[in-house]
């Protein structure tokens, strides 16, 4: 049995795609997206808006626009949430995968009290209100928040916004989930803020061995909290691998671009330099690469040819020059 | 609290006072002599109609006739009805329980007409969407006195299921079933309105992520509509739905008429037509406060529904 546990990924996207009805886009919002997480593992995925990273996390939930249509699998624990009906889709959300949004303040009911927003998850799934509270007292505390039972109290508008991220993640806990899908969840705070927001999702994910996707558009931020990235780009995976060869020697264009525009602060470190032109957008469907129209290194078969995740290293990545060694 | 209350109570009286001089005002610009209808058009001789008008104080000057008339209003004397020869304070007490049956009938169906398809429809769109749309265009567009007609053709000649106008039904469920025809027609219009109201609210819930969040929470969709839509949309609903209590005091003059229901709303009118002052003014300034209460009503109720108002303006930080 914990055999199986440990072979199982908690999350495991296999050839997944997500289109829009035709006349609504001119490409999938996801195209053939393959990720995994394991348990305890921190995974990030990274991209600019419109990559289609906030559509493939809330895949996971089965959170689908509406009028997509889909295909590949989607695997939580072994089960395919595309193919769960509604009562399995809601026991998979009160029970198995958490998420946690960017901006609190917009995901807590600003109306109702801070004790129901913790337990409603819990009594949702058919927890006793009186177990969910004790279990609502006990995950405030853990996420650092004072007067646990003075909190359950209050009201979000009481709350600073760091505070509330922390009610947030608190309430992600409740259910001791496999898994905590974060979708950019500290884009909204302040820095001081972020980094503890960072450091209790880290602490609280080594703790209780909860796979953790991490959602963002910041790779520095995705390098301090995974211990693998995943880059999207126009809804497919462009590159993958562990954080420390991603940032040492990305193989893709494109992630070297986004490493190349993060400011640093390092003494004679280069100004940044911005990727030059601007996202696919999702009219658009260029025939190969998509990148190949904002990448300098495009030779005339980047733009007939789609390329194919292919081993690189230690991971994966999707550019037909990726084996030439250009120091990027 | 108190001094917030003291103030708004303080506002009422401010705004019955300009209410007061400006009806006072109003009616004695208007043209025509309360002394023809006094005279029910008899010839008279110019010694009793200056006798008439000297009963009646009509020779003073405006102002102090206006004073002498607050000063009664404030012992609680709104003078007597140069109509019906009575006590108006009595014919208002008289005709209230009417009118105050008739709106609450009107508001509650208000309420479960407007409230209901504004739901539905923010919930269903599509066909049902579009229905109510369209059905609460109608209902907002047509004047209570046509769907009057129309209800007392269709309920109450074609189909006979309803008392036409008239009548003096004895009890409770009688009197309840003669007013559902004339409740209709003055709910329909309001219906109409807070059912939009209703539907934009409720709308504007749907599309916020904190109600995206439940769902993703495993929450059923029954309990994220009732808990985080519909209480989050109650406060746009309850503050036109107030506002619009008063609208239904006022509007019961029109209904009233048409329906021939004893209510101080056809007292209005045929005050109005017979000159009737005492009564006009005691019944503005009736309305008025009624109004200005609800509002009250309406701003006490707010922070209840939504913690982040206070009453003070000062917030909760």
């Amino acid at each position: 049995m914990k055999e199986q546990r440990d072979t199982t990924p908690v999350l495991d996207i296999d050839g997944l795609d997500v289109r829009l009805p035709e006349d609504r886009a001119g490409r999938p919002i996801l195209d053939g997206i393959g990720l995994r997480v394991r348990a305890g593992e921190s995974v990030g995925l990274v991209g600019e808006s419109g990559s289609g990273k906030s559509v493939a996390c809330r895949s996971v939930l089965g959170l689908l626009p509406a009028g997509a249509r889909t295909s590949g699998r989607v695997r939580v624990g072994g089960r395919d949430v595309l193919a769960m009906n509604r009562t399995e889709l809601a026991a998979l959300r009160a029970r198995q995968v958490a998420m946690v949004y960017q901006d609190p303040r917009a995901s807590v009911n600003p109306l109702r009290r801070v004790g129901d927003f913790l337990t409603e998850g819990l009594r949702a799934s058919g927890t006793p209100a009186a177990t969910a509270t004790a279990r609502a007292l006990e995950l405030l505390d853990a996420v650092g928040i004072r007067d646990p039972r003075g909190a359950l109290r209050r009201r979000p508008h009481e709350f600073s916004g760091g505070m509330l991220q922390r009610v947030v993640i608190a309430a992600a806990l409740a259910a001791e989930p496999a898994l905590i899908v974060a979708d950019e969840p500290t884009t909204a705070l302040d820095v001081t803020t972020q980094a503890e927001i960072v450091a209790l999702l880290g602490r609280l994910r080594a703790e209780r061995g909860t796979g953790l996707l991490f959602v963002t558009h910041d790779l520095e931020l995705a390098a301090s909290v995974c211990d693998r990235v995943y880059v999207m780009y126009a809804g497919r995976i462009v590159e993958t691998r562990g954080t420390d060869e991603l940032f040492d020697r990305p193989r893709h264009p494109y992630t070297a671009g986004l490493l190349a525009c993060t400011p640093s602060i390092a003494a004679g470190a280069p100004a940044p330099r911005p990727i030059p032109g601007r996202p696919v957008s999702l009219a658009e469907s260029p025939p190969g690469c998509a990148f190949a129209a904002r990448c300098a290194h495009a030779v005339p078969r980047c733009s007939e040819e789609k390329p194919v995740l292919t081993r690189h290293g230690d991971g994966l990545a999707a550019c037909h020059r990726a084996a030439e060694g250009i120091t990027l | 609290m108190t001094r917030y209350l003291a103030g708004r109570l303080l506002g009422l009286v401010a705004v019955l006072f300009v209410t007061s001089v400006v009806v006072f005002g109003a009616l004695h610009l208007a043209p025509g002599d309360p002394v023809t209808f006094l005279l029910h058009g008899r010839p008279a001789t110019p010694e009793a109609v200056a006798a008439l008008r000297t009963q009646h104080h009509l020779d003073d000057p405006l102002a102090v006739q206006y004073a002498k008339w607050l000063g009664g209003v404030l012992r609680g004397d709104f003078g007597s009805s140069a109509q019906f020869h009575q006590d108006v304070a009595g014919l208002i007490a008289s005709r209230l329980p009417g009118t105050a049956l008739l709106v609450a009938y009107a508001a509650l169906l208000v309420a479960l007409i407007g409230v209901g398809s504004g739901i539905l429809a923010a919930l269903r769109p599509g066909p049902v969407d579009r229905t109510v749309l369209i059905g609460t265009g109608v209902a907002t567009a047509t004047p209570s006195f046509v769907t009057a007609i129309a209800l007392v053709s269709l309920f109450s000649v074609q189909l006979g299921w309803f008392p036409g106008p008239g009548g003096t039904p004895a009890g409770l469920s009688q009197q309840l079933y003669h007013l559902t025809l004339p409740a209709f027609a003055l709910a329909l219009t309001f219906a109409g309105l807070l059912a939009r109201v209703t539907r934009s609210a409720m709308l504007d819930e749907l599309g916020r992520e904190h109600v995206e969040v439940a769902r993703a929470r495993g929450v059923a969709e029954r309990t994220v509509v009732r808990r985080h839509v519909l209480r989050n949309a109650l406060g746009p609903v309850v503050t036109v739905g107030g506002t619009m209590l008063a609208g239904l005091l006022i509007s019961t003059s029109i209904v009233e008429t048409a329906f021939d229901v004893p209510g101080l709303g056809s007292l209005l009118v045929a005050s109005v037509t017979a000159q009737d002052f005492a009564v006009v003014q005691a019944i503005t300034l009736l309305s008025v406060a009624a109004f200005v209460l609800v509002n009250l009503a309406v701003d006490l109720l707010a922070p209840l529904i939504d913690p982040r108002l206070s009453l003070h303006g000062e917030g909760s930080s």
